[in-house]
């Protein structure tokens, strides 16, 4: 599967001029095919169902964190808002998987009745099933195509993609941007993790989608199988992502974005749309976000409100400055160095740190040690773990000491210039 | 009248036979309780009535204490005179026993001789209303509030005449005052005399108690009946349609029902239950199970039943809603008679528009509070980020830092008023260190790197959530507010405001001054705008910049960690509740308007004073109320981009 990847990627001429996309991809197909030899599902059962299913959801968190260094580390928009379309896609499948399911187990319930059951019947079962929880028995409008999985992948991608565009729209055209615009980010996943708390709001408030990693009607296979599935399908999904990217920020179109970041005036001014390219890019994000998203929460089997909290696209932002942003690998290495660490730490199996006085358990105090890392990341080393590959490349960024040259704060220094 | 003489002989020859002292066997109240003896003796609800009226009527001071005795089961009925005693019981088998006429010591005796009356609760509650007749003109006007407060929780027909009664000779001019509003509203609920009632319902025009409400609303009630023509009279209320929101279809078509003018109509349920009592050989009256799976072909599989008799017919659809059409539903009112109904309605209306004012006074004093609160949890941000430029998201985590100080210094100075005037300054000073720490080792680095510093601040904000979470545990931690705090300013049922409120509204005018003050009145903030226009120019003429943006700093987050004193008198002290506040924070800064102390507070204002709107619009829901806040918020800086007051001229460039 992702040989087929690979050789897709050869196809395309602009792989050769980008080294680093043919090493990631080859580095990914070997972790694939590695995994499913050590897994149960298929492999020789070295590594467990859950870790199996850790390492398929890791896969995603770096799909999504991809996708935020698109939108901020090539084009200079701090979104605080892409959990939230992951979480939308998340939403998304998740409905069609809960109620696919519910729909086999009323019908199974149903069977057994002397007469067969009605299709008001099935649905009224169905919804008291997945309702009842929150005290309701009827289906809200946003389930209308619940019944469908087309239509609810069409949602995995419409959803978050239209979103974006009409928030992206809104924030881009009244040209709010920087910080206002990173604020008005976090109001936006806010305003939505709140509503989605309430019991109201259609979607079980913060009891969540649960069940999901259960497929409906493939009961029979066994879990060790299907988190493989789906281990591949995070797989492909990185590698498709990570051509896609990689292709965006090649090119004339990545370097209008590149500049956009640097000096958004000085783009507008030689007469690019940059409204357009921002849209397009935030747009993008949004989608490729949501289809993480709809491949990470049947793997991790329950979404609720809390996973969209603003929070959780903060940590979005840690992971890519923590990798280097501006950088794709740099994402993909930031997301799953510090996810899988975090989970490392966080599961208690981090041995505790004995002081004397003090023993720092790590369950405790991972968060801390999390939070001043990145203070020191952005502080000393604004490149990330991406930076230490530049030292084996060779490659030295300017010194950016010195008076500046131009009115901007980002305008090139001194000695910049001089190099 | 032989009987009478007997009696009276007898109690002679026991009076002579008693050891101690004599009952007076003719005392006026004993010839009262003589007089309804045997209703007295075989009490039940029905028939003691005339007994307790005669009592209470009576005028004898002692028919308190009869009617008290005998609630509290210790009146006593001697077999064979029949005279009425009260008595303690020594030990199973002794009573000691007392006279009612002059409360004497009658003596010890064998409970063989006495009977003992066991009132049931229902005459024990008529025996207490009758006594409230006394209590009401007790001498101690605590008693007397006591009768009014058991009127007011349970009124009943029989107060009416009690209060009035005793309404002409009240002392105390705010009991005096109580009972008349008493007697006005028992008049309303339970005189027989309409124009009496008529003139206690205009009495209370205007008047806002939930009591006046609570006696006018029953007797608005009414009751939906049908009939094919709308009858006439004056106790018709509306009309109602069928499937409107005051009656739905189905209760319209359970009414027809009810009064037999339709034949009834068959559930879903109800109907499979019936189809599926009449399966034989996989048919139900000749049709195939299997092909049962729509509610058309249910119902033709019961029309078929009931064509073969086996179950009763029903309505279809179509008749459902003939029936429905061709009938009228309307209210009629039962509460009470037309006229008292008319001017009830009148009050009440009147009554209603007075409610909905004062219910805008209350909403607008609510907001205004809400709207202090986060002025309060925005001011500081207004220095960092409004006047500096500086984003810090641990901006909410000074605020909590603030609350724990406070929670810190109640430990250990346990006089609230004390601990209150210590944690102020101290979490001034603590948060005023933290800043500048902050200040200086991390958000130096990054000026003109806004999005660097929003990212580090919320690094420190995680690790600094976390470190209290560490140290003071998960669970919400008391700030206790001073006595003197406790308690509400209520200026009637409706408008009241709680003291804590208020007390953080005044803080807030209080920051407000105080910065307005030294921003612009003191060298300090004559330094700061000069280092925030232009930090080159202002090196030059000899401030020294960095000291300045640390002291800024410092400034802002000190304010916060005050902020956080107050916040937590009003919320609970958690490791959370600085992000609680700090998107709202950031909006009430950018929605006022940034580089401007005003535009907060208008900012603040515009925040709460919708929040508020919204809740009010939807009251079960706070977490929409906020939803929908944002999304405006949202929609607001599209048209306004930089705030309600934006900066003109270079200052906007900066």
């Amino acid at each position: 599967m992702s040989d087929m990847a690979v050789d897709m990627g050869r196809r395309r001429p602009f792989v050769v001029r980008h080294p680093s996309v043919l090493i990631f991809l080859a580095a990914l197909a070997l972790f694939t095919v590695g995994v499913t030899i050590l897994a149960e599902g298929f492999g020789i059962g070295v590594i467990s169902t859950s870790f199996v299913k850790t390492l398929g959801k890791t896969l995603c968190l770096c799909l999504v964190a991809l996708a935020m260094d698109l939108v901020w580390g090539y084009c200079g928009i701090l979104s605080l808002g892409h959990m939230a379309f992951f979480g939308i896609g998340g939403y998304a499948i998740g409905m069609w998987l809960m109620y696919a399911r519910t729909e086999l187990i009323v019908i199974e319930s149903l069977a057994a009745a002397p007469l067969p059951p009605t299709p008001q019947e099935i649905s009224d079962g169905i919804a008291t099933q997945i309702f009842g929880v929150v005290g309701a028995s009827e289906f809200p409008a946003v389930w209308a195509f619940a019944h469908s999985l087309p239509l609810q992948l069409a949602a995995v991608v419409l959803v978050p993609g239209l979103l974006a565009l009409v928030f992206g729209w809104l924030a881009f055209r009244s040209r709010v941007t920087g910080v206002y615009l990173s604020i008005l980010t976090q109001a936006m996943t806010l305003a939505l993790s709140l509503y989605l708390f309430q019991n109201d709001s259609g979607l079980r408030g913060n009891n969540g989608l649960s069940g999901l990693q259960n497929l409906p009607g493939l009961d029979q296979v066994p879990q060790s199988v299907v988190s493989m599935w789906f281990f591949w399908a995070s797989a492909l999904a990185l590698g498709l992502g990570y051509v896609l990217s990689a292709w965006v920020v090649s090119g004339r179109f990545g370097s209008v974005i590149r500049a956009i970041r640097d000096d958004e005036a000085r783009v507008r001014f030689l007469g690019y749309p940059v409204e357009a390219f921002k849209l397009f890019i935030f747009t993008l994000t949004a989608i490729i976000a949501g289809i993480a998203g709809a491949l990470y929460y049947p793997q991790a089997g329950i979404i609720n409100p809390a996973e969209i909290a603003p929070i959780a696209s903060i940590y979005l932002a840690v992971w890519v400055a923590i990798g280097g942003r501006g950088r794709l690998y740099g994402a993909v290495i930031g997301a799953a160095f510090v996810s899988l660490l975090s989970t490392w730490f966080t599961g208690g199996q981090a041995p505790d740190v004995n002081l004397g006085f003090y023993t720092i358990s790590w369950v405790d105090w991972w968060t801390v040690l999390l939070g001043l890392s990145f203070v020191a990341v952005t502080l000393l080393a604004p490149k990330g773990i991406g930076g230490l590959i530049d030292l084996l490349t060779d490659r030295v960024s300017p010194d950016r000491h010195g008076a500046d040259l131009g009115p901007e704060p980002g305008a090139l220094r001194e000695k910049e210039a001089d190099r | 009248m032989t009987r009478s003489l007997c009696r009276i002989l007898i109690c002679c020859l026991i009076s002579i036979a008693a050891p101690v002292a004599a009952q007076q066997a003719d005392a006026p109240i004993q010839q009262v309780l003589q007089a309804h003896g045997d209703e007295i003796e075989k009490s039940s609800r029905r028939t003691i009535g005339p007994a307790i009226d005669a009592l209470a009527a009576s005028g004898l001071s002692e028919a308190q204490e009869v009617l008290e005795r005998w609630q509290a089961k210790e009146m006593w009925r001697q077999t064979e005179t029949g005279l009425f005693v009260w008595a303690e019981e020594i030990d199973r088998d002794t009573l000691r026993v007392f006279d009612f006429a002059d409360g004497s010591e009658l003596g010890t005796f064998s409970d063989d001789d006495y009977e003992q009356l066991k009132p049931n609760s229902g005459i024990r509650g008529m025996i207490g209303a009758a006594l409230v007749r006394f209590q009401l003109t007790d001498p101690d006007p605590v008693n007397r509030a006591t009768a009014l407060d058991a009127i007011e929780r349970d009124p009943e027909a029989s107060h009416l005449a009690a209060l009035r009664a005793a309404a002409g000779d009240e002392t105390d001019p705010s009991l005096a005052a109580r009972k008349t509003r008493l007697e006005r509203l028992l008049t309303i609920r339970f005189d027989e005399d309409e124009a009496a009632r008529i003139e206690a319902i205009e009495y209370f025009d205007g008047d806002l108690g939930v009591d006046v409400r609570a006696a006018l609303n029953p007797l608005l009630a009414t009751r939906i009946e049908v009939a094919t023509a709308l009858p006439e009279g004056d106790d018709i209320g509306r009309v109602l349609e069928p499937g409107s929101e005051a009656l739905s279809e189905d209760d319209a078509y359970g009414l027809l029902v009810d009064a037999g003018l339709a034949a009834p109509r068959i559930g879903r349920d109800d109907k499979r239950v019936a189809l599926e009592g009449h399966i034989e050989n996989g048919r139900i009256a000749g049709i195939q199970v299997a092909t049962l799976d729509s509610e058309a072909a249910r119902d033709m599989a019961y029309a078929a039943l009931a064509a073969a008799g086996e179950v009763e017919p029903v309505a279809t659809e179509a008749e459902v809603s003939e029936a429905l059409s061709s009938h009228v539903f309307y209210e009629r009112f039962t509460g009470a008679p037309p006229a008292v109904v008319a001017a009830a309605s009148g009050v009440l209306a009147g009554i209603e528009n007075a409610v909905a004012v004062n219910q805008a006074m209350d909403l607008g004093l609510d907001a205004l509070s809400l709207a202090s609160i986060y002025f309060l949890a925005a001011i500081g941000l207004a220095i960092t980020f409004g006047v500096m430029g500086v984003i810090n998201m641990a901006h909410g985590e000074f605020i909590m830092m603030g609350a724990y100080t406070g929670y810190v210094v109640q430990l250990f100075v346990p006089d609230y008023t004390l601990s209150i005037i210590v944690a102020i300054p101290l979490a001034f000073a603590v948060t005023f260190a933290a800043g500048v720490a902050l200040e200086r080792l991390v958000i130096r680095w990054l000026y003109h790197r806004p999005l660097e510093t929003l990212l580090a601040t919320f690094g420190v904000s995680i690790a600094l959530q976390q470190i209290a979470k560490n140290i003071f545990g998960t669970q919400a931690r008391p700030l206790t507010a001073p006595g003197w705090l406790d308690g509400s300013l209520v200026f009637n049922d409706i408008v009241s405001i709680s003291y804590i409120r208020i007390a953080i509204f005044v803080l807030a005018l209080m920051f407000l001054a105080l910065i307005l003050f030294v921003m612009n009145r003191t060298r300090l903030g004559l330094e700061v705008r000069a280092v925030t226009q232009n930090p080159r120019m202002a090196a030059s003429m000899g401030i020294n910049p960095d000291r300045i943006n640390m002291l800024t700093f410092g400034f802002g987050s000190g304010i916060a960690g005050i902020a956080g004193v107050a916040i937590g008198l009003y919320a609970k002290v958690t490791s959370e509740m600085g992000a609680d506040y700090i998107v709202q924070s950031f909006m009430t800064v950018v929605v006022g308007g940034v580089g401007n102390i005003w535009g907060t507070l208008l900012g603040a204002s515009l925040v709460g004073s919708l929040q508020k709107g919204i809740e009010w619009l939807n009251p079960s829901n706070t977490l929409a109320a906020q939803t929908y806040m944002i999304l405006f918020i949202i929609l607001f800086i599209q048209f306004r981009p930089r705030g309600i007051i934006a900066l003109k001229g270079r200052a906007a460039e900066a």
